[in-house]
């Protein structure tokens, strides 16, 4: 049985995005943004705070409107009639937004609601989603008495209740344990391999590499780099000599470890050589780190 | 629509229990006072108290709530993104507030029977406790999506809320104050909820003019309310 039900057929990109653009009065949020995501990816926009990912993210989910260009989601545009839009993406954002005074059941019942899903059917989905998040034995507790982690996949599961055919998911590692981010990767990537699209914002370096297919980095409202995480590693080198200076590090980058060796033994400092990371493809590009 | 109605009422009756608990000991508070003030005055100040109870629970239930779902519990983002209308959300917002509201009366009407109060209540004297509710529940709406910090919130209840509940007609008849105020009193909405409540509590009947006034900002605010909504995205 598949789990997610295909909602949409066909091939081609799942979200258009061109020129879109949010102003908050002389800043600038979002700086013409042109993106495409595919069907079935698991697609990760990863930059500092501040970038423009979560603006990015509420312009798509329509809790804010664009100022300027224009987005569409299966064709749907994101600022026309949105009802239809909302009926078949699922969201979980980056707040904490359960009820906490209502149990499991309760806020999938609510959303279950909100969706106008008949009574049984409303049911049966929630004992299938309770046990798909590893919930079922505490589906009658308060969602204010969960851990950050149990939250978290409530709220995934919350998302999944209407059957989207895509899922958003704001910084879904935010603040959570080691061992709680490795439940929910796992979570992101079964929800993945039965055929969910997955687009996700993060500033976690580690998450965007070992989660997504493709990253899309994001400074400054502008997108300045898209690929593959090894296709953005070649762009720098994937080897790195990192030259220690007190704490003023300076980087360069090698197509391979030979040359890194022959330019590590002639530097003067002490050196570290290692495999390039998102990280150093942000540093690159920016000339910053993107906790800046 | 109906679904959302239904799903609020359920889901709220659990938040009912406080404040009911709350107004049972601030109406037997209040009711001793106003036994030593003797019985004609009770009468007089009941239909004020009602008017004044029902605007202060639905203003908060609706206002105070949304206001902290909106900015702090981010709650109210799961509604925006659920597939509902504005004037879904905001007639689940208006009709739980109302309902808060309704039953403060109703404590407050039966404590004032229990000490003693003569009034003559009537389907007219439920309609008007109702449209306060839905006035203030929409002004709630209004507020909360307005205003952008719950000091702000608290500023507006005190610059707003706690004028009209002194001046509305609801302790004293504002004929004694100078002319300006009484103007300004008669354009407010508690006003004239109070002038209804009493009139018909007294046996005089209904005042046609103050219910079409009410009638009319319920409307207008419920309109704001949903246009406020749809713009706060």
């Amino acid at each position: 049985m598949a789990f997610f039900r295909q909602v949409w057929g066909g091939d081609g990109q799942i979200i258009k995005i061109s020129q879109l653009t949010k102003d908050y009065g002389s800043i600038q949020a979002v700086a013409g943004l042109d993106l495409e995501i595919d069907r079935g990816e698991i697609f990760g926009l990863l930059g500092p705070n501040g970038a423009g990912k979560t603006t990015t993210f509420r312009m798509l989910t329509m809790l804010t409107k664009p100022s300027g260009g224009s987005a569409s989601i299966n064709g749907y545009g994101v600022t026309g009639d949105l009802l239809k839009v909302k009926k078949v993406i699922g969201v979980v954002p980056q707040h904490m937004n359960l009820d906490q005074e209502l149990t499991a059941r309760e806020n999938l019942e609510l959303h279950g609601r909100l969706h106008k899903m008949p009574g049984e059917q409303r049911r049966q989905r929630i004992d299938e989603l309770l046990a798909y998040v590893e919930l079922a034995g505490r589906a009658h507790d308060l969602a204010g008495k969960f851990s950050g982690g149990m939250k978290r996949r409530l709220m995934i599961a919350r998302a999944l209740m209407h059957r989207p055919g895509i899922l958003f998911l704001d910084e879904p590692t935010a603040g959570l344990d080691p061992q709680a981010r490795r439940n929910i990767w796992d979570l992101i990537r079964r929800m993945n391999s039965e055929g969910m699209t997955v687009l996700l914002t993060t500033h976690y370096i580690e998450e965007a590499e070992a989660l997504c297919h493709r990253v899309g980095i994001m400074d400054h409202g502008r997108l300045i780099a898209l690929g593959t995480p090894a296709e953005l590693k070649k762009k720098v080198g994937e080897v790195v000599v990192e030259a220690l200076n007190h704490g003023d590090n300076e980087y360069r980058f090698f197509a391979g470890r030979e040359q890194a060796l022959q330019y590590a033994g002639s530097s003067a400092n002490n050196v570290v050589i290692r495999e390039a990371n998102l990280e150093d493809v942000f540093v690159e590009l920016t000339g910053r780190k993107v906790g800046d | 629509m109906v679904v959302l109605r239904r799903n609020f009422g359920k889901f709220f009756s659990s938040r009912l229990v406080g404040p009911l608990l709350y107004l049972v000991a601030f109406g037997w508070g209040l009711g001793r006072n106003i036994q030593i003030n003797g019985g004609n005055y009770l009468e007089f100040i009941v239909p004020g108290i009602i008017a004044l109870g029902a605007m202060n629970t639905s203003f908060n239930a609706v206002g105070v709530n949304l206001n902290i779902s909106r900015l702090y519990y981010k709650t109210m983002d799961e509604y925006l993104i659920a597939p509902i209308s504005a004037a879904a959300f905001v007639s689940g917002k208006v009709l739980a507030g109302s309902v808060r509201g309704l039953i403060d009366a109703l404590v407050i009407l039966a404590l004032a029977f229990l000490f003693g109060a003569r009034l003559a209540v009537n389907g007219w004297f439920l309609l008007v406790v109702l449209l306060t509710c839905l006035v203030f529940s929409g002004l709630g709406v209004v507020a909360a999506m307005v205003v952008n910090s719950h000091e702000d919130m608290a500023n507006f209840s005190t610059f707003v809320i706690l004028p009209m509940s002194f001046l509305c007609g609801t302790f004293f008849l504002p004929d004694s104050l100078p002319k300006v105020f009484g103007l300004i009193i008669n354009v407010l909405p508690l006003t004239h909820a109070s002038y209804l409540l009493r009139a018909i509590a007294s046996g005089h009947g209904i005042i046609p003019l103050s219910l079409a006034v009410l009638a009319g900002y319920a409307l207008l605010l419920f309109a704001a309310g949903v246009a406020t909504v749809r713009t706060v995205r």
